[in-house]
């Protein structure tokens, strides 16, 4: 089971029931890309004995039964899958518009996030609802999509030490990553505000609203639109 | 449909079956038995589909009340059970008849007890799985424990098939206040210092308090990095140990996140979750790195003796 190198990949065992699929180490939408591409490659090939494939900022976990299939053999179907072309991701698509309630008791650290770029809270918001985003990858609770990559002017570091309670549907910032907390969790994240979008609800036909390779771009909306939204 | 009735809840009890797989992508965590092989084996004694929802006890159990007649198995953790007050076997099946009650005494050895009951738990399915996931509230009955006066579905036992066989020996081999653990090295060893996989294997590590579903935390020899203790947040499997900056692993459980942000020094061998899985705060772990040849011969042997079970 030694690393597997090959170009820009390689493969490297997680334990006797995953291997991971690495690509270059940095945060960016073309490794991304690549990441998502044999990921649903991988997915789309319904290999015997998978049983989860999970793509991050730059690397995809699979996750298989040993006593259906093994390593090695894994790892020849992988090589083969990633000689593919890159199929459909969300490149190409047009983005999907987010309503926010910036500010206000929605958004605690809007003001800190505008100290922080030396700005005003008006053109820290213009700033992030002006950019296109990518969903990088889905992780931490049900429907968390981290998305980037956030202006660097409005890059405000995340908290040393985390709110106890996030209420759903706030929006933040960590650095270059932004994201909507889809539950009531802990979190860290610079809070700028509030969306009245699930992006996670099990009781819908389309439980998850985003997606990893998802174009996605928020725009500003205020306090009696977003509770007629509510 | 029938139902058994929650006199006393016990501790922590949560219905589970074998976990919500294929929804990683989507930040959806697994979720499952802590004690994998335990909650098939209990499926398999009472001839339930191996998949079957059961309800996983933890350290102090329950009191449940039957409506109708049930074949049930418990394995898992030893403790006391009686029906009626009459003791009952672990490992091997038996009739809980109408209008009676089952309750678990004391604890002898392990930290988990799976409770099989013919026709298997059919409370509604969250994203194709019964399994309860404490922290995003999901599965079982409204994402939580059970509690004092719940009333659980059982499904139809007129489809399940009951096993002849009692278990000549157990197939998870239950600690007592601590475990050797076989690991292989990664996905992350080369975020370490050359000699960390040598420390994790000096002494053994104290599993805290603040442990639980999700994962064990661990105090033990310290284990450095050597290029920070921050990578750009990947998958975290079943059985990863995890490290921040302290140097202190943490052991990633049924409950774990899908991804996370911290260097993973070594995974636990499939074989050895379930024996990890009965262990509990106060608990040690000794690990030992082994081969991948090692890991699949034990998991081979840990499949024929379930086989052995089910024919």
């Amino acid at each position: 089971m030694s690393d597997i190198f090959t170009g820009s990949f390689r493969v490297v065992a997680a334990g006797d029931s995953a291997l991971i699929v690495e690509f270059e180490e940095r945060i960016d939408p073309v490794v991304n890309d690549r990441a998502i591409a044999v990921a649903e490659a991988i997915q789309g090939a319904a290999i015997a004995g998978v049983r989860d494939v999970v793509p991050t900022y730059r690397s995809v976990a699979v996750y298989f039964d040993p006593l259906r299939t093994d390593y090695d053999r894994l790892v020849a179907q992988l090589r083969e899958q990633s000689q593919r072309p890159a199929a459909t991701s969300g490149v190409g698509r047009p983005p999907l518009r987010i309503p926010v309630c910036y500010g206000g008791d929605f958004g605690p650290d809007l003001p800190a996030v505008a100290e922080f770029g030396q700005m005003s809270e008006a053109e820290a918001i213009q700033i992030h609802a002006g950019t296109i985003y990518r969903v990088f990858m889905v992780g931490f609770v049900p429907g968390f999509a981290y998305m980037g990559i956030v202006d660097a002017r409005i890059a405000a570091p995340r908290h040393a030490t985390p709110r106890v309670r996030v209420p759903p549907g706030t929006v933040g910032i960590a650095g270059v990553q932004t994201g909507i907390y889809p539950a009531q969790t802990p979190g860290g994240w610079q809070l700028i505000g509030r969306t009245p979008v699930k992006p996670f609800d099990a009781t819908r036909p389309e439980a998850f609203l985003m997606k990893a390779g998802d174009a996605v771009e928020f725009y500003a909306i205020d306090r009696v639109e977003y509770d007629r939204l509510t | 449909m029938s139902a058994a009735r929650v006199v006393k809840a016990g501790m922590l009890t949560t219905i589970q079956d074998r976990g919500r797989w294929g929804l990683q992508s989507r930040g959806v965590p697994v979720a499952g038995p802590m004690d994998p092989v335990s909650h098939r084996l209990a499926n398999v004694l009472v001839g339930n589909d191996p998949d079957a929802a059961t309800l996983e006890v933890t350290l102090l159990g329950p009191q449940l009340d039957f409506e109708d007649e049930r074949v049930i198995a418990v394995t898992g953790a030893e403790f006391e059970i009686l029906v009626d007050g009459k003791p009952m076997p672990m490992h091997a099946p038996f009739i809980v008849p109408a209008e009676s009650q089952l309750r678990f005494g004391a604890r002898l050895r392990g930290a988990r007890a799976y409770i099989a009951i013919a026709g298997g738990i059919v409370v509604p399915a969250t994203l194709g799985s019964r399994s309860t996931h404490l922290i995003s509230g999901m599965g079982g009955i409204d994402g939580r424990p059970i509690r004092a006066g719940d009333r659980l579905p059982l499904g139809d036992p007129g489809c399940t098939r009951r096993s002849a066989a009692a278990l000549a020996q157990p197939v998870v081999q239950l600690p007592e206040g601590g475990a050797v653990i076989r690991v292989l090295a990664g996905p992350q060893r080369e975020y370490f210092s050359d000699d960390a996989l040598n420390v994790l294997q000096s002494a053994p590590y104290a599993i805290g308090q603040n442990s639980d579903r999700m994962g064990f935390r661990l105090t033990g020899p310290r284990l450095s990095h050597s290029r920070g203790a921050d990578i750009i947040s990947d998958a975290t499997p079943l059985g990863v140990l995890q490290v921040p900056a302290s140097g202190q692993p943490i052991l990633l459980m049924a409950d774990r996140q899908t991804a996370g942000g911290y260097p993973k020094i070594a995974t636990v061998i499939t074989a050895d979750i379930s024996v990890a899985g009965q262990l509990c705060p106060g608990d040690t772990i000794t690990f030992r790195v082994c081969t991948p040849g090692e890991a699949i011969a034990a998991l081979i042997a840990q499949e024929r003796a379930l086989m052995a079970v089910e024919t």
